[in-house]
C-alpha cells in the first residue's frame, strides 16, 4: 500500500479529480495549503505597502494498493500540468497498515476497489 | 380637524399640517442616524482582526445604548438648556424641563440623541484591538454625557461659537459631531499605545479581516448620512424647506463621491494600485467634509470639498500612521477629525452667501477658524484628561495576552466565529 500526496493548483482540482476517477480512484481527501515560496506578492492595505510570500495550492491524499500507483500518479502528471513555474509536487510513501473500520478488514482488502 | 370655512381656522389647520411634516421629517431622518451605527459597527469589525469583532460589535452596540441614557439623563440639558456664560446649558435632568420649539420637544430629542451617540461611536474604531471593555464603557458614557454636549453648546445650543459676530457655521457637524469624535480617538489612541505588532522598526500593515464588512458598513453609513445632513434642516414643511433638503441630498452625494474618486486615484498614484481599504475612508472622507456647509456651498463646491477632502485622506492616514507612529486602525482621526476639521474650514471659502470665495470677506473664514480650533482644544484635552484618569484607575489597555489571543474570548467569553 502507498500514501500518494500531490500539491496542486487549486484550479486544476476538477481536473485532477476527473482524471482520477477516470482512472478508477474515486475516494480522495483535499484541503487548501498556504505556503511559503520565493514568489512574493506586493500587497497594500491602508497605505502601508507590504509583500506576503503565502502561496495557496490544494494538497491531495489518498491510500491505493501498490498495483495502483503507477496509473494514479500518471493520472496527476497529466491533469495538473500547466507548463508554468509553481505545478506542484507528487509525493509517495509506503503505508504500513490499513484498517476499513466498519468490518475490520485490513491491508489491501481494506481499501476500495472498482469491481 | 379644525373648521377650515374660517380664514383662522384654516390658518391654523396649514400651520398644524406643516408641523405634521417637520415632525415625520426628523423622525424619519433620526431612524437613518441611527441606522449609521450599523454602519459603524460593520467598518470597525470589518477593518479589524476576526479575533476582536465579538468586542467591536458589543462597543458599537453600548456606546448607543448607554450614549442615549446619558444624553437624556445630563446631555441634552448641557447642550441645549438656558445659555450660562457662553459656555455651558442650564442642566435639563431626565429631559424634565422639555424643550421649545417648532417641533414637539420629543422629536428634537430623539434626533439630537443619534447624533450624540455617532459622536461617541467613532471613538470606538480608533481604539480598537486593545482597548479595556469596562474603561470604554466610562468613557462612552463620559463623552455622550459631558464632552459631546458641552462643545455642542458652543456650536447648537446658544453658546460662545454661535455668538460671534460672523457665527460659526456648522450645519450639521462637521465638527460638533465628527471632529469631536475624532480628536477623543486620536487622544485616546496616543495614550494607548499601537497594537502590538503593529510598529517594530518599520510599520506593518494588520490587515482587517472582512472587507465586505468594510464596505457594506460604508454603504449604509453613506446611506444614513441622507438623514444626518438633510434631517439637520429639522423641517420640510414649505418651499424653502423642500428647497433646502433637496440641496442638502445633492451636495451631501456629490461631496461623497468626489471623496471616493479623490481617495482612489490618490492612493493609487501613490502605491501604484487602487486599494479599496483607502477609497472606502474616501467616500466618508467627502461625507464628513461636507457636513458643515452641505446647506451653505453650492453642488460645484461640494465637489471640491468632498475632492480636497479624499486626497487630504490619504495623506493624512499615511502622515498619523508613518510619520507620527500612531495606531488608528480604522482611520477614525483622519476621516473624522482631520476631514471634519477640513471641511468646516470650507464653509468659510464656499459658503456662497459668506464665504471667501464669493466675495464676502476673511470674517466667516475666521470664525470657522476659531471653531476649529477651539473645539479640537476641548476635545483633545477633555480626551486626553479622561483617558489618563482612566490609565491610572482601572486601566485602559488589556494584557498583552489577552490582546494577542483575541479580546473576544478573554474579555467577553464568546467568540464572532464558531
Amino acid at each position: 500500500m502507498k500514501k500518494i500526496e500531490a500539491i496542486i493548483r487549486k484550479t486544476r482540482f476538477e481536473e485532477v479529480k476527473k482524471a482520477l476517477h477516470e482512472a478508477d480512484i474515486d475516494f480522495l481527501s483535499y484541503w487548501d495549503v498556504r505556503g511559503v515560496g520565493k514568489a512574493k506578492q506586493g500587497r497594500i492595505y491602508r497605505g502601508v505597502v507590504y509583500d506576503t510570500s503565502i502561496i495557496e495550492r490544494t494538497m491531495i491524499s489518498f491510500v491505493v494498493r501498490d498495483i495502483n500507483v503507477e496509473k494514479a500518479v500518471n493520472a496527476i502528471l497529466q491533469s495538473a500540468r500547466t507548463g508554468e513555474i509553481g505545478d506542484g509536487r507528487i509525493f509517495i510513501s509506503p503505508v504500513e497498515q490499513s484498517y476499513r473500520i466498519r468490518t475490520g478488514e485490513s491491508g489491501d482488502e481494506s481499501l476500495y476497489i472498482k469491481e | 380637524m379644525e373648521d377650515i370655512s374660517t380664514i383662522e381656522g384654516l390658518a391654523r389647520t396649514t400651520s398644524e399640517i406643516a408641523t405634521s411634516a417637520d415632525t415625520i421629517w426628523v423622525l424619519l431622518t433620526a431612524a437613518l442616524v441611527f441606522f449609521m451605527q450599523a454602519g459603524f459597527a460593520y467598518v470597525e469589525a470589518g477593518f479589524t482582526r476576526a479575533k476582536n469583532t465579538t468586542n467591536i460589535l458589543m462597543k458599537n452596540l453600548i456606546d448607543f445604548s448607554f450614549g442615549s441614557l446619558g444624553f437624556f439623563v445630563l446631555g441634552f440639558g448641557l447642550m441645549f438648556g438656558t445659555d450660562l456664560f457662553g459656555f455651558i446649558g442650564t442642566p435639563n435632568l431626565l429631559f424634565s424641563k422639555g424643550w421649545e420649539g417648532s417641533i414637539p420637544a420629543e422629536a428634537f430629542l430623539i434626533f439630537q440623541t443619534v447624533f450624540a451617540a455617532t459622536a461617541a461611536t467613532i471613538v470606538s474604531g480608533a481604539m480598537a484591538e486593545r482597548t479595556h471593555f469596562a474603561a470604554y464603557v466610562i468613557f462612552s458614557i463620559v463623552i455622550s454625557m459631558i464632552i459631546y454636549p458641552v462643545s455642542g453648546h458652543w456650536i447648537w445650543g446658544g453658546g460662545w461659537l454661535s455668538q460671534l459676530s460672523t457665527p460659526f457655521h456648522d450645519f450639521a457637524g462637521s465638527t460638533a459631531v465628527h471632529s469631536v469624535g475624532g480628536w477623543i480617538g486620536l487622544a485616546g489612541t496616543f495614550l494607548l499605545g499601537p497594537r502590538l505588532g503593529k510598529f517594530n522598526g518599520k510599520t506593518n500593515a494588520i490587515p482587517g479581516h472582512n472587507l465586505a464588512y468594510g464596505a457594506l458598513g460604508v454603504f449604509i453609513l453613506w446611506f444614513g448620512w441622507f438623514g444626518f445632513n438633510p434631517g439637520s434642516q429639522l423641517a420640510a414643511a414649505g418651499t424653502s424647506n423642500t428647497k433646502a433638503i433637496a440641496h442638502i441630498f445633492v451636495t451631501t452625494n456629490l461631496a461623497a463621491a468626489a471623496g471616493t474618486v479623490g481617495a482612489l486615484v490618490t492612493a493609487w498614484i501613490k502605491f501604484g494600485k487602487p486599494s479599496l481599504s483607502l477609497t472606502l475612508n474616501g467616500s466618508l472622507a467627502g461625507l464628513v467634509a461636507i457636513t458643515a456647509g452641505c446647506d451653505a456651498v453650492s453642488p460645484s463646491g461640494a465637489i471640491i470639498i468632498g475632492l480636497l477632502a479624499g486626497i487630504l485622506l490619504v495623506f493624512s492616514v499615511t502622515l498619523i500612521e508613518n510619520t507620527l507612529k500612531i495606531d488608528d486602525p480604522v482611520g477614525a482621526s483622519s476621516v473624522h477629525g482631520i476631514c471634519g476639521a477640513f471641511g468646516t474650514l470650507m464653509v468659510g471659502l464656499f459658503s456662497t452667501s459668506t464665504g471667501l470665495f464669493y466675495g464676502h470677506g476673511i470674517e466667516s473664514f475666521l470664525s470657522q477658524l476659531y471653531g476649529v480650533v477651539a473645539v479640537a482644544a476641548w476635545a483633545l484635552g477633555a480626551g486626553f484628561l479622561l483617558f489618563l484618569t482612566l490609565k491610572h484607575t482601572i486601566g485602559l489597555r488589556v494584557d498583552k495576552r489577552v490582546e494577542e489571543e483575541g479580546l473576544d474570548i478573554y474579555e467577553h467569553g464568546e467568540a464572532a466565529y464558531n
